[in-house]
């Protein structure tokens, strides 16, 4: 199991390399690779090397960032929820930051991707934590079903408040449509820097929570007994979860479905431990979105297809033939 | 030597007091007085918001005017308003919400999962899908886009929400289909309809994105006879074969051993009610869109007003019909002049209703 899992972490992190340079070097302007290399350790200034610095690293790295994160973040709320169904998205994250993006636009006139950030960040703060504390409410705590109800009636009701916004007020609409796809183009290295910092923590705390979330899984009666707290736990967890899904989405609008797939292919060599799992979701996380987001430059030229979209055309056939393959992997 | 004579026939006393037992042929069960109570009032909420429904709007119609025309009496502008305009409207609000009710507490039952709606296994957004795709490139391609889209938009949408039901359940079947798995490829096929739908409005003009979006969020609007007759027949057809089949459900809530055990064919009994779920979902949001929530809640609500095991489909029905009718009450005359998608109300009224019930009865909640 051990060299299993060391020869998965590894494959991963070699694919991300390649994921990397791919999304370097591969884009709607074609550039050689001497030139891509040349740009990245000698710049002159040439019209390719601005390409490469000003625009495809920046887009790269937001890619890592935000894919790890969601990764990172599904992995957490599968753990957490103990609901392998669990994704960002049903808890509201998704629906609380597209809401406050669209009165950012509607009320407060914002209109540049840089505005949206601060937005969406508030609005999958808000979201998450009245879902969490609806769900958690009473002695029990939070269980998965009380979880997965709250997050739906939440996301409706957002949903149902952000419908209203958008047809009363078509020039929202007109902006809000290209944020909901979810994308990575024209993002420039300020938003990477906007929300680095709370990606970072977020995945601090998720990595320390590992343990916690192995006892966890064995059940709320067993984890106390081992001398977690439990609710000190889910705490860290719900934290870690907003932080990352909320800056993620904030970044890049929301991208559905990375978060519910990543844990259930890592799951297939980490096996059930939180201390590989989190690791590789990571990863993995990071790896399928810029893999998506180049496959989204090539197929669609000279436009692109938004890495969003992507992402569910390529995930749900994955997702679809792990779940017919194998009875799923307990959570 | 025993004969059937010798064993207790009749109810006698009843094994858990206050559970009347009864029994017709192969068809048992208990007799739920308190069921019946909220059948009729759901019923009597329905009539009400119906009678309000049909006489407000710009020419208002007092309650006993409405009543008379509706048998037959009144002046001609009345009976053109009443019967031609607002009975349609109010008739497709309430046979779509009874509609996609039963639908969602079918799928509630089989899945034995509370979030297994027709919402969220990938119906409504097949449909959906496919109407948008209707609403952003069908008036592009074609000259008479506008005629075209209008008759073409309902049997589209039905089609998306059979095709990607049909999709749903084949990928979903594995020797026979369990609750757990159709709800996993149900997510699946949703995600990538979602993205399907969010493309298709970024590639279509505004004013086609801002059409989709009315459409999108179930709207009631200027609904003729045409589409009360597609539910209705669906209603008469599938409702009594799925209250037939409801037998069966009692006995599937205990998992497929027990079933078995107690003699149900499960694969085919499920096949069957999935079809008869997926039918109702898809000529209900044919005719109005993907109405927000009514799937989804209706039957929960109903089953915690009753207090029964499993989501009661003629209570959902009614109460699911009545949820729509309000909504569309409400939809219609509270923001003045603005009318709003019914849709849009029916998520504002039912996410707080799903929330306060969750935090009250948390611990049936959690079973």
């Amino acid at each position: 199991m051990r060299r299993r899992r060391l020869v998965g972490l590894a494959a991963l992190f070699a694919s991300l390399v390649l994921a990397v340079l791919a999304s370097i070097a591969i884009g709607t302007k074609v550039i050689p690779f001497g030139e891509v290399w040349s740009a990245l350790f000698s710049p002159t200034g040439t019209e390719n090397d601005i390409v490469v610095n000003s625009l495809r690293i920046p887009r790269t790295v937001l890619g890592v960032l935000v894919g790890a994160a969601l990764g990172l973040a599904g992995a957490l709320v599968q753990g957490f929820t103990r609901n392998p169904l669990g994704d960002p998205g049903l808890l509201g994250v998704n629906a609380g930051a597209a809401f406050f993006v669209v009165v950012g636009i509607y009320i407060f006139g914002v209109t540049s991707l840089l505005g949206y950030v601060w937005f969406a960040f508030a609005g999958a703060l808000v979201a998450s934590v009245v879902v969490f504390s609806l769900g958690a409410r009473g002695r029990g705590g939070a269980t998965p079903v009380t979880l997965a109800l709250s997050g739906a009636a939440v996301a409706f009701l957002l949903g149902a408040l952000t419908s209203s916004i958008i047809l009363i007020d078509s020039a929202t609409l007109d902006a809000y449509r290209f944020w909901n796809v979810g994308s990575l183009a024209g993002r420039d290295a300020a938003v990477a820097g906007q929300v680095v910092w709370f990606i970072v923590v977020g995945a601090l705390l998720a990595l320390f929570s590992a343990p916690a979330l192995n006892a966890l899984s064995l059940g709320e009666d067993v984890a106390a007994s081992l001398g977690h707290s439990v609710r000190r736990t889910r705490t860290v967890g719900i934290l870690a979860i907003t932080l990352l899904a909320g800056a993620a989405t904030a970044a890049c609008g929301p991208i559905v479905f990375l978060g519910l797939i990543v844990p259930h292919v890592v799951r297939a060599f980490t096996g059930p431990d939180y201390r590989w799992l989190l690791p590789a979701s990571a990863l993995s996380g990071a790896v399928l979105l810029l893999g998506a987001d180049v496959i989204g430059r090539v197929v669609a030229r000279p436009g692109e297809l938004q890495v969003g979209i992507v992402v569910a055309l390529i995930g749900a056939p994955f997702f679809i033939a792990l779940i017919r393959r194998k009875k799923l992997a307990q959570v | 030597m025993t004969t059937t004579e010798d064993r207790p026939t009749t109810a006698a006393a009843p094994l858990v007091p206050g559970r009347v037992p009864w029994r017709f042929r192969v068809f048992s069960g208990v007799r739920r007085p308190r069921t019946l109570l909220v059948l009729l009032a759901c019923a009597a909420v329905l009539l009400f918001a119906s009678a309000v429904n049909l006489g407000r709007g710009d020419f208002p119609i007092g309650l006993g005017d409405v009543l008379a025309t509706l048998f037959g009496a009144g002046d001609p502008s009345q009976q053109f308003i009443v019967l031609e305009l607002r009975l349609p409207r109010s008739l497709t609000g309430a046979l779509v919400g009874g509609a996609l009710a039963v639908s969602g507490a079918i799928l509630q039952s089989i899945a034995r999962n509370p979030l297994a709606s027709p919402d969220i296994i990938g119906i409504s957004w097949g449909a959906s899908a496919a109407a948008v795709f209707v609403i952003v490139l069908g008036g592009g391609v074609s000259a008479v886009g506008g005629s075209f889209a209008a008759v073409g938009l309902p049997i589209a949408a039905l089609a998306g929400g059979l095709v990607s039901a049909t999709a749903i359940y084949a990928l979903a079947w594995r020797r026979g289909v369990q609750g757990y798995r159709l709800v996993l490829v149900g997510i699946g096929i949703n995600a990538v309809l979602v993205a399907a739908v969010n493309w298709l409005l970024t590639v279509a003009q505004i004013y086609q994105a801002a059409q989709a979006q009315v459409w999108l969020n179930g709207s009631l609007n200027a609904r003729s006879w045409d589409d009360v007759i597609p539910v209705s027949i669906a209603l008469v057809v599938l409702v009594p074969l799925a209250m037939i089949l409801a037998f069966v459900l009692g006995g599937l809530q205990y998992g497929d051993d027990t079933a078995r055990g107690l003699g149900i064919r499960v694969n085919g009994a499920r096949t069957a009610l999935l079809l008869v779920s997926v039918g109702l979902a898809s000529v209900a949001t044919a005719a109005a869109g993907p109405i927000a929530f009514v799937a989804l809640v209706s039957p929960q609500l109903a089953q915690r007003l009753c207090r029964t095991p499993s989501p009661p489909l003629g209570v959902s029905l009614v109460l699911g019909a009545a949820l729509v009718v309000v909504s569309d009450v409400i939809a219609r005359t509270a923001f003045g002049g603005t009318e709003l998608p019914v849709g849009i109300v029916t998520a504002v009224l039912g996410a707080p209703y799903l929330m306060f019930l969750l935090a009250r009865h948390r611990r049936e909640a959690r079973s």
